[in-house]
Formats: C-alpha cells, sequence, structure tokens
C-alpha cells in the first residue's frame, strides 16, 4: 500500500528533482566539462577558445613552481591532518567529560568556523604581524614563516568544526561495551585506545576526508595571510593555479590543466584515504 | 498504469523545463536599442566615481546609456578577460603599455576617429602594424615626491652640505642628502628620509614595475627601438641598484618588514610628515591631496640613479590608453565614438576631465581651450620641460610576471634572504624567458 504522499512523490520525481538537477547541471556538470575540455585550448576569454592538445600539459608538468607548490600542499595537508584532527579529538574527548560549562566551551571552539576564510586570513595577518615585529620581521619574510601562519590558521578554524563531529560520534558510542571494558578490568588507556577509538572510526573517516580535502583545497587563507609571498615560496596549489590562470595573458589553458591534474590528484587521494579508514571500521 | 506514470512525469518535467526556459528567456535579453550604449571598463580606479559623473552628464546630453566599471589593479585583467567574453561586452577598454600586447586583437583601428586627430603627438599611441590600437587620453608623470618643507628646514640647517634643490641634478647629490636626513632624523622630527619600500601587494608594483622602467627606458634608448625587444643586457641593472639600495637604507622601517609593508602606509608617512621623499605618481595625488602636507609643498625629482647624462632627465611619463572593442555592434561602436567626441569638444565633460579628475590630457582642443590641471605632481614637470629635459617614457615590458618576479627578488635582497644576483637574473633572464614564454608561439 503506497500513501497518498508516495504516490505523488513517485509520479512528479522529475518536477521535484528537477531545480536540483538544473543547479547542479549548470553550476557543476557544464563548467567541469567545459573546463575539461579548455586545458586542451589555448584561449584568452571562454567564448573563443583554440584547440591544441596535450601542450598546456606539458607546460603545467613543466613548471618548476607548479611541483613546489604541490610538494608545499601536500607537507601542509599532512601537518594539518594530524593536528586538527588529534586536537579536535582531544577537546572533544574533554568536552563530553563532566566539566563546567562545557556546552559554553564547545560554542567558542566552535565560532572560528563561522568567520570566512579571507577575513580570517586579514585578521591573522594583523596579529601574526603585530607579534612578529617584536622581531623585525612579518609572515612574509619565507615561505617558513607562511607554513607555520598557515598552519596556525587554518588549525585554529577546523579544530571546532572536526570537534562537532567527534562529540557526535562520542556521545553515540554504545554504553554498554564501556562498561564492559571497566568490568574486565580496563584502565583508561586501554579502554580508549582499544574499545573508543575502533568504534569511532566513521568519526574519523569524515573527519581526515574533510581536513584532507580542505587541507588540499585551500585558497582565501593563503589568499588573504600571504598572497604566495616572498617569491611564491607560500603558494599553495589552488593559489598557483589561479595565479597561472590570471599572471600572464596565454597561460589561460595551462592553468586549466593544471585545475585538472589537480582535480584527479585530490580525487585519488580522497578515494584512497577513505578505503583506508573505512576499512578498520568496526561494530560494536 | 506504470506506463503512463512514467509518461505523465516525463511531461511534467518537459512542462517545468519549457517554463524555466521561457522565463529565462524573458530575463536574459533586452533590446539593444537602437542608439546604441557606451561600456566602458577602466583602469583609473581612483577616478570611478568622476567617470561616472562624467557618464550622466553624456546621457543627459545625448541619451546614449553609459556605463563604467573600474576593478582593482590587480585583477583588472581578469575582470576585463570575464566581461569581454559577455554578450554585453565592454565598448571603450582601458588599457596600459604593459598590456596593450595582451589584448590588441580586441582592439579596432583607431586611425579614422576624431580623437587620433587631435592628438598633439600621433606618435604617442599603441600600434599593432600599421592598425593605431589605443590612444592615450591622460598622460601621467611620477617620481620622486619630496616634501618642500621639510627639505627646506634641511637646506637651512648648519651640518647640510646642500642648500637648494636646485642642486639636486643626479643621483650623487640625492644620496647625499638623505644619507645626511637619515643621519638628522630625529633632529628634523621625521622617521626617516624616504617612506617605506613596501612590497605587499598594493605596492610592489611602484619597484618591479615602475623602478624598473628607468633602466628599461635607457636599454630601449641603447638599442633604438620603441617595440619590445626579445632581451636586454644588464648594462643598467647596477644603476638600479643603486637608487634601491639607498630607498632600503634610508627609511622609516626596518628592511626585514617591508615584505607587509602597504602602499597606503608609504602614503601615509608622507602625508603625515614622517618621511621627506616617497617614489609614486600624479596618481596618487587624490591620496595625497587635503593632508598635512599642502599642495604647494609637494615638488618631485625624476628617479635619479646615476646613469650619465641624467642633470637633463625630466620625469617619467605613463599613459593610460583607450581602445575599442573590435567585436561591438556597429551602433554600439557609434555611440562609443560619439562619446569619444564629446569628450574631446563639450566643455563640461572637459571641465571634470581637467578640474575634477585633475588629468593632462594629450589633445589640442584641450590646450586650445586652455584647459590645464593644477597637480602639482604635474605641474612640476613644467620646470624640467622648461630646461628642455628629455622625458623618461615607460616601454613595454614582456609580461606582469617580469616585473612580480622582479619584485620578489628585490625583496629578498632587501631583507637580507636573497642577494642582488637574483635581482639581476630576474630582470635580464627573466626578460628572455618571458618574452619567449608570452610573445611567441
Amino acid at each position: 500500500m503506497v500513501s497518498m504522499v508516495g504516490r505523488s512523490v513517485r509520479r512528479w520525481w522529475g518536477l521535484f528533482t528537477l531545480p536540483t538537477v538544473l543547479a547542479f547541471v549548470v553550476g557543476f556538470v557544464v563548467p567541469f566539462v567545459m573546463g575539461v575540455y579548455l586545458s586542451f585550448c589555448r584561449f584568452t576569454t571562454v567564448t573563443d577558445a583554440r584547440f591544441i592538445g596535450l601542450g598546456n600539459y606539458r607546460a603545467a608538468l613543466s613548471d618548476g613552481e607548479f611541483w613546489h607548490a604541490l610538494v608545499y600542499t601536500v607537507a601542509f595537508t599532512v601537518v594539518t591532518t594530524l593536528v586538527v584532527n588529534v586536537v579536535a579529538f582531544a577537546v572533544a574527548f574533554l568536552l563530553t567529560k563532566a566539566i563546567r560549562g562545557a556546552n559554553v566551551f564547545r560554542s567558542v571552539f566552535f565560532m572560528p568556523n563561522l568567520i570566512g576564510g579571507i577575513i580570517l586570513g586579514y585578521i591573522w595577518l594583523l596579529l601574526l604581524n603585530g607579534v612578529l615585529a617584536h622581531w623585525g620581521r612579518s609572515i612574509t619574510y619565507s615561505g617558513v614563516y607562511g607554513f607555520w601562519g598557515m598552519v596556525m590558521l587554518y588549525c585554529w578554524q577546523q579544530i571546532g568544526y572536526m570537534m562537532i563531529i567527534y562529540i557526535a560520534g562520542l556521545q553515540a558510542l554504545p554504553g554498554d561495551v564501556i562498561e564492559a571494558a571497566q568490568v574486565d578490568g580496563a584502565n583508561g588507556r586501554q579502554t580508549l585506545f582499544r574499545v573508543t577509538l575502533p568504534l569511532m572510526m566513521p568519526s574519523i573517516t569524515v573527519c581526515s576526508f574533510l581536513t584532507v580535502t580542505n587541507g588540499f583545497k585551500m585558497f582565501d587563507q593563503n589568499l588573504a595571510l600571504t598572497n604566495g609571498a616572498p617569491s611564491n615560496t607560500s603558494e599553495l596549489l589552488a593559489l598557483n593555479i589561479y595565479r597561472t590562470f590570471y599572471g600572464r595573458t596565454g597561460f589561460e589553458g595551462v592553468g586549466q590543466a593544471k585545475a585538472v591534474v589537480f582535480f584527479v590528484i585530490v580525487a585519488v587521494i580522497a578515494v584512497l584515504q577513505n578505503r583506508l579508514t573505512t576499512s578498520r571500521e568496526v561494530s560494536a | 498504469m506504470r506506463c503512463e506514470m512514467k509518461a505523465k512525469s516525463i511531461l511534467a518535467v518537459a512542462a517545468s523545463l519549457c517554463m524555466m526556459l521561457g522565463v529565462s528567456a524573458c530575463g536574459g535579453s533586452s533590446n539593444p536599442s537602437a542608439e546604441g550604449r557606451v561600456y566602458m571598463i577602466s583602469q583609473k580606479v581612483e577616478n570611478n566615481d568622476q567617470f561616472v559623473e562624467l557618464g550622466k552628464q553624456f546621457t543627459k546630453d545625448t541619451g546614449i546609456a553609459f556605463n563604467v566599471v573600474s576593478p582593482a589593479a590587480d585583477s583588472y585583467e581578469q575582470t576585463l578577460k570575464s566581461e569581454l567574453a559577455k554578450s554585453n561586452a565592454p565598448t571603450i577598454i582601458g588599457l596600459d603599455n604593459n598590456d596593450y600586447p595582451n589584448w590588441a586583437e580586441y582592439c579596432a583601428d583607431l586611425s579614422g576617429t576624431s580623437m587620433y586627430k587631435d592628438l598633439k603627438d600621433p606618435n604617442y599611441v599603441l600600434k599593432t602594424g600599421d592598425k593605431v590600437g589605443a590612444i592615450p587620453f591622460v598622460l601621467d608623470r611620477y617620481g620622486i615626491i619630496y616634501n618642500k618643507a621639510i627639505l627646506g628646514k634641511y637646506f637651512h640647517a648648519s651640518w647640510a652640505s646642500l642648500h637648494s634643490v636646485d642642486e639636486i641634478r643626479g643621483f650623487d647629490a640625492l644620496k647625499t642628502v638623505a644619507d645626511e636626513i637619515q643621519a638628522h632624523k630625529d633632529e628634523l622630527g621625521i622617521k626617516g628620509a624616504f617612506t617605506s619600500a613596501g612590497f605587499e601587494s598594493s605596492s610592489i608594483r611602484r619597484y618591479g614595475d615602475q623602478l624598473a622602467h628607468i633602466p628599461v627606458y635607457y636599454e630601449y634608448r641603447d638599442q633604438g627601438r620603441t617595440d619590445l625587444p626579445p632581451t636586454v643586457s644588464d648594462k643598467y641593472v647596477p644603476d638600479m641598484k643603486r637608487i634601491f639600495d639607498l630607498y632600503i637604507k634610508d627609511e622609516t622601517v626596518p628592511a626585514t618588514q617591508l615584505s607587509s609593508a602597504t602602499f597606503d602606509d608609504a602614503v601615509s608617512e608622507f602625508s603625515l610628515g614622517d618621511a621627506v621623499f616617497i617614489q609614486t605618481g600624479s596618481w596618487a595625488y587624490p591620496q595625497l591631496k587635503g593632508q598635512k602636507v599642502e599642495d604647494k609643498d609637494m615638488g618631485v625629482l625624476p628617479i635619479y640613479m646615476g646613469v650619465p647624462g641624467e642633470d637633463k632627465a625630466g620625469l617619467t611619463i605613463s599613459s593610460n590608453y583607450f581602445a575599442i572593442n573590435k567585436k561591438i555592434p556597429a551602433a554600439d561602436r557609434k555611440a562609443t565614438e560619439r562619446f569619444l567626441d564629446w569628450m574631446l569638444t563639450n566643455d563640461g565633460a572637459r571641465k571634470i576631465v581637467t578640474d575634477t579628475m585633475g588629468f593632462e590630457t594629450p589633445f589640442k582642443s584641450y590646450s586650445k581651450a586652455g584647459y590645464k590641471t593644477r597637480n602639482p605632481i604635474l605641474r612640476s614637470n613644467d620646470a624640467y620641460a622648461k630646461r628642455h629635459c628629455y622625458d623618461m617614457t615607460i616601454r613595454p615590458l614582456p609580461s606582469q610576471q617580469w616585473s612580480l618576479s622582479l619584485g620578489n627578488a628585490m625583496l629578498e635582497y632587501a631583507q637580507g634572504t636573497g642577494d642582488w644576483s637574483k635581482v639581476q637574473s630576474a630582470f635580464v633572464d627573466g626578460w628572455a624567458s618571458e618574452y619567449k614564454t608570452t610573445h611567441q608561439g
């Protein structure tokens, strides 16, 4: 027996999905297909493109700064993924214990996430330059300064968000398993590593997926904090692509080719990482 | 039953698609008016409001619609790129010498226009082959702007080696003055001789581009050409080092903090009387005026760097150009040309351009009617013109990337993380490689 609502949904599903499908096609599918096509073209404005084959890819892969940005981005992603997840988990673990003001702390830790990346970048630019001025330096003094500046900014922003996911995961843990572990004489450390963490793997999968992909794609904070200075040494991949596209006329296709390569890298890493963490998920 | 349902849902999809298309068809297209339209994309960000005012006047006089956008300098070409792809593309494109080669194929031939015929010197235009691609509408000048009041204090000091600005006719004199001012900065109540040589993105162009144009000018002169050469020599790089060393030694902030110093920082240091010299140009006048330093206290020196014969140098001259988009309907082209004619002949327009915008124009009709700007930075050149000094004209650079890489190398040299050989290589080798990547193939 299908309800009235169910029947209308079956009959009119096309109408209901249409706005989303259209938005998806206009906002994603068309630009994506066009983007891939344009990566094989020489063009200045997207409306008059000339097909040139693989030339853009050759130029993209022979660009030293592209490889520098790639290595820099990988290092950034590794460091931030570790720091964000470890700290977020620790904070979530603390805030699910009965401490006074846990709710206040949760809100406070989550707040940085509500601020846009560009504004955050400029605020941290002022803060970090203010502190560094003490030693007569500034954040764009070298790529190393920029790296740690961005790590701080990004962790500060992301920890609260991941913390919320971990808190939800921790609260959903089955109490009986933990109790059973305690009855069996497991100490706190054993409970954490042998029981809680394996049960938390679904949350860890989600959080590490988000941090890895967000780390790879980071753009606005990079633009606002260092803008790649000095000499593009603090440039992450997304900014490198942007600069290639807009820096020189005639290089739009090369930027586009880099973007396609970038997409493939992020997709492959995300799939691998997802497989890896999902395979460790257990059920109570 | 199932089949019927499927048919119905397909129908529903089709019907709603049609509806949507119908709606977008109504909203998307507008009837092109027979009179055409004028749509200008301008590089003169600081004059945007005045262009809007000019446009209003034009629409009132002629009934033709006028629209202007002025994207920020570092996103100008990217906005232009996307605007040109639209169906209502800009009809007037603002360009400078550096951008022109990138957009030359979008520029219509302007040799038949009255604006071209009205130029005092037809050599000012930008050409591709025989095609007149872009016509200058404003002449800017730049150099080292100084504060006459503080410099006057220096000239009267007992320890000063020089006693009049007329004695500053070359790099050595400038260095003496700057070094002595820096040594006695507390006595003069200032923070440094030069404002901060900032390398933040709002300011990096002052060095990688504006300063670099001086050695580039002499290089073009030696090669005897005005179009982009495939290579340049390192002959004038040591001269650039001389003045740059002076900038970073006698300035208001430690060189290790230059990477985040902005153009606004430099402007405020000058405007508050914390420094005597600032390297910038007539376009900065709207920002400099009305502050602590009065118009009569602003003077300008050429950028001296120790090149032989530079005592006969005047200020550096740079222009901003109008081009007409080749790919617009005939009616729009006609409306656009009418706008340009109107700018040359209408008194209201000439008044806005000269007095409100403070532009020095290269047109005969303006000088014939007695229109002359009071911008003190432009007027400073009159003294040099009287002495028959030569104008240091800015010449095409291979690409924006060239000046950025050069600027970055200069920054690393300034803060001590790189050495001068990198700057030299960015100048000479960078030129050759940028020429190869952007102008061949």
